[in-house]
């Protein structure tokens, strides 16, 4: 494959560059927020004049800009045009940003160790709202219409042996609205999987709460059936010393589009954020991550990898990675490799790092999205195994990676054979 | 009995400057039991040779045969060499991501006799083969070639070429970036898979060291694409003295010889 960036941002490294106005050697000024903000032409009021922004002074272009609200009506009708959607085919969303979302949502089954409490809740239960703000039109749609909500409960203390399955099953192709908030109690461990499976239309608001000294792996698997449209806002809020893995599989729908965040809240947090996608012909499968490093000394990493085959096969994964002027001792770093299998698939890959101090462990972020690599195919093959079979071994090999992050055999040997259905499916 | 002949072999890569001419007429020819060093300096077209046959596909023969008792080999593709005998232990084995050593050895073996090997007796096998070479038991769950150092990397080519069983084995620099110990471990190795008679060995090197623990029935010396000189052990110990600096350009054989560079 070839590599297309790499960027590292170490403290110590000398400055190549003469010094710009508003900018020291380490960095710290470089938020306009900070330093020469009234005269930065992104910056100030005028960019606030015509801008939904969230703070104060923050340019549109700066993932901290995000315009964040549970109101539908404060943002505008999308038109393709906006960052977060320019990717995205709207005709496809089948009115997830456009109609009421009034249709059934996916029946909700949870399983798992009997502490751990399930709970079906109204609006107004006290811990909706608690981790996530929409961030975009269509997540805004599913919290103004979503009924009622499930509320998964890790008791403090517990470790739960075997996981938490939350199985949402789709029957129905009308728009609908989902909501789940996932609680992991302080210095409780647990893996939570979610999923998704059937035809659905669907915008789904999940909150995840990492409590202060938790553990909490949550695993959304999208296998859904050829005809649906998913969008799933998943926001986690990441509490002192808690750890948040949470892994990411897109193999099915028509149109699915997976926006996870982690937001650290107080300092020891760490986060690890993995995702696999295999998109077949006509399929798009979308992924916009953000990790908002708003205190300091928390840890994230990030690794996402798409193989892609058949015509019209689109991945799209945007990482944003905002590293606060409050997030002294952040060690972060960002990946995306793309496999392109076959000729008329398209990745795009984004990814995006924002540095507003530079008293930093580290910072970095890579993308690469390239074919098969042909040396490995030729060490394979030197060893007698069949171009066909070479071929696989090496996809598998891509997205094994990814899979033996996960650290829990029965899902990873789940995991695997969604992988080997997949390739079973296609002639790769 | 299996011969591997090569015929006035001609090759060549295309660089950013056009076509490049490495092999100018090269011929061999390797009968089982035997084993051939071919000895030059560097550039001289050795791993040239040895990517041919194994038939990497960056490399276009433009004239001249390869042939495997009577087969013709230019006509297969990598994997089919592979299958009909031809074992290439690479200079710089890559690494393949996510792919454990297990699945990969099993893999290959099962593609390489056509039928799955009888897990119990191949996982004695395996394992046997591992503690000989002084490879780690933990290897087999690791992804191949990944994380290993060079050293490690050359001992996994050996295990491959002890399991798989080739009837011809191309060890191309096997002994390059080796220490001592590891120098005898891997050559123990081949002489044992030699050891069972059914193998023949074109054995590339730069320097005469391994020759040490592995020897040669015949040396042949590449300079230039081409074989300049071919002999028995002997030669061998006359490149130990002298180095490659009389075959310097032009010079050939019956040049004076050069301060020797042992």
């Amino acid at each position: 494959m070839t590599e297309i960036t790499t960027e590292k941002a170490r403290i110590g490294a000398p400055s190549a560059q003469p010094f710009i106005d508003g900018f020291t050697e380490e960095g710290e000024s470089l938020s306009p927020i900070n330093a020469a903000g009234a005269k930065a032409p992104l910056a100030g009021a005028a960019a606030k004049s015509h801008s939904h922004g969230g703070g104060v002074g923050v340019p549109d272009s700066s993932r901290a800009g995000r315009l964040t609200s549970y109101k539908l009506a404060d943002f505008k009708p999308l038109t393709g045009m906006e960052e977060d959607w320019r990717f995205t085919p709207l005709k496809r969303l089948r009115g997830l940003h456009s109609e009421v979302l009034s249709g059934a949502a996916p029946t909700v089954v949870v399983t798992g160790p009997e502490e751990v409490t399930v709970e079906s809740v109204g609006r107004d239960d006290r811990r909706i709202g608690t981790a996530g703000i929409p961030e975009d039109r269509v997540s805004a749609n599913a919290w103004e219409n979503f009924a009622g909500a499930t509320v998964v409960t890790i008791p403090s203390e517990f470790e739960a042996l075997t996981e938490v399955s939350i199985d949402l099953e789709g029957t129905s192709l009308d728009p609908a609205a989902q909501h789940l908030v996932i609680v992991a109690e302080k210095f409780s461990k647990a893996v939570v999987v979610l999923n998704h499976r059937g035809s659905a239309i669907v915008s789904e608001n999940v909150e995840i709460i990492v409590e202060d000294g938790a553990s909490l792996t949550v695993i959304t698997l999208q296998e859904w059936n050829d005809d649906a449209v998913h969008a799933s806002s998943q926001q986690a809020k990441i509490g002192r010393d808690a750890k948040l893995k949470h892994v990411m599989v897109s193999l099915g729908g028509d149109l699915v589009r997976v926006t996870p965040s982690a937001r650290f809240t107080a300092p020891g947090g760490e986060a690890e954020m993995f995702g696999l996608y295999f998109a077949d012909a006509g399929q798009h499968l979308e992924q916009r991550l953000f990790v908002d490093h708003a205190v300091a000394n928390c840890k994230s990493n990030v690794l996402y990898k798409g193989a892609l085959q058949g015509r019209n096969a689109h991945a799209v994964w945007v990482g944003d990675v905002l590293i606060r002027k409050e997030a002294e001792g952040t060690d972060t770093y960002e990946a995306n490799r793309n496999l392109l299998l076959t000729d008329g698939a398209r990745a795009d890959s984004v990814p995006n790092l924002e540095i507003e101090t530079g008293l930093i462990e580290g910072a970095g972020h890579a993308s690469a999205t390239g074919r098969m690599d042909d040396e490995h195919l030729f060490y394979l093959m030197a060893r007698g195994i069949p171009e066909d079979v070479a071929r696989r071994l090496v996809v598998r090999g891509f997205l094994n990676e990814i899979i033996q992050q996960i650290k829990v055999p029965s899902i990873e040997e789940r995991l695997t054979e969604a992988v080997e259905h997949e390739l079973a499916l296609t002639d790769n | 009995m299996s011969t591997l002949e090569i015929k006035d072999l001609h090759v060549s890569i295309e660089t950013e400057q056009g076509t490049k001419e490495i092999l100018k007429g090269v011929s061999l020819t390797i009968r089982t039991g035997e084993t051939h060093a071919i000895m030059g300096p560097n550039g001289s077209g050795k791993s040239t040779l040895a990517s041919t046959i194994a038939g990497h596909p960056r490399y276009n023969v433009t004239s001249g045969t390869i042939t495997l008792d009577g087969e013709d080999v230019l006509e297969m593709s990598v994997d089919e060499r592979a299958r009909a005998g031809v074992f290439l232990a690479m200079q710089y084995p890559v690494e393949v991501p996510g792919v454990s050593m297990t699945n990969f050895l099993r893999t290959a073996k099962t593609a390489i006799d056509g039928e799955a090997p009888k897990l119990r007796t191949w996982t004695k096998d395996v394992k046997a083969a591992m503690e000989q070479l002084r490879i780690d038991a933990d290897f087999a769950q690791r992804n191949v070639n990944e994380g290993f150092s060079g050293g490690e990397k050359k001992r996994v080519e050996i295990l491959q070429l002890e399991l798989f069983k080739p009837k011809f084995a191309i060890l191309d620099e096997t002994d390059s970036g080796l220490d001592v110990d590891a120098l005898k471990v891997v050559s123990e190795g081949v002489n044992r898979a030699h050891a069972e008679g059914k193998m023949g060995t074109l054995l590339i090197t730069h320097y005469t060291r391994i020759l040490r623990y592995i020897k040669p029935d015949f040396v042949h010396v590449f300079v230039d694409g081409q074989v300049v000189e071919e002999g028995g052990p002997e030669l061998a110990d006359r490149l130990e003295e002298e180095g490659y600096d009389r075959y310097a350009k032009g010079a050939g054989a019956a040049a004076a010889p050069a301060v020797a560079q042992a």
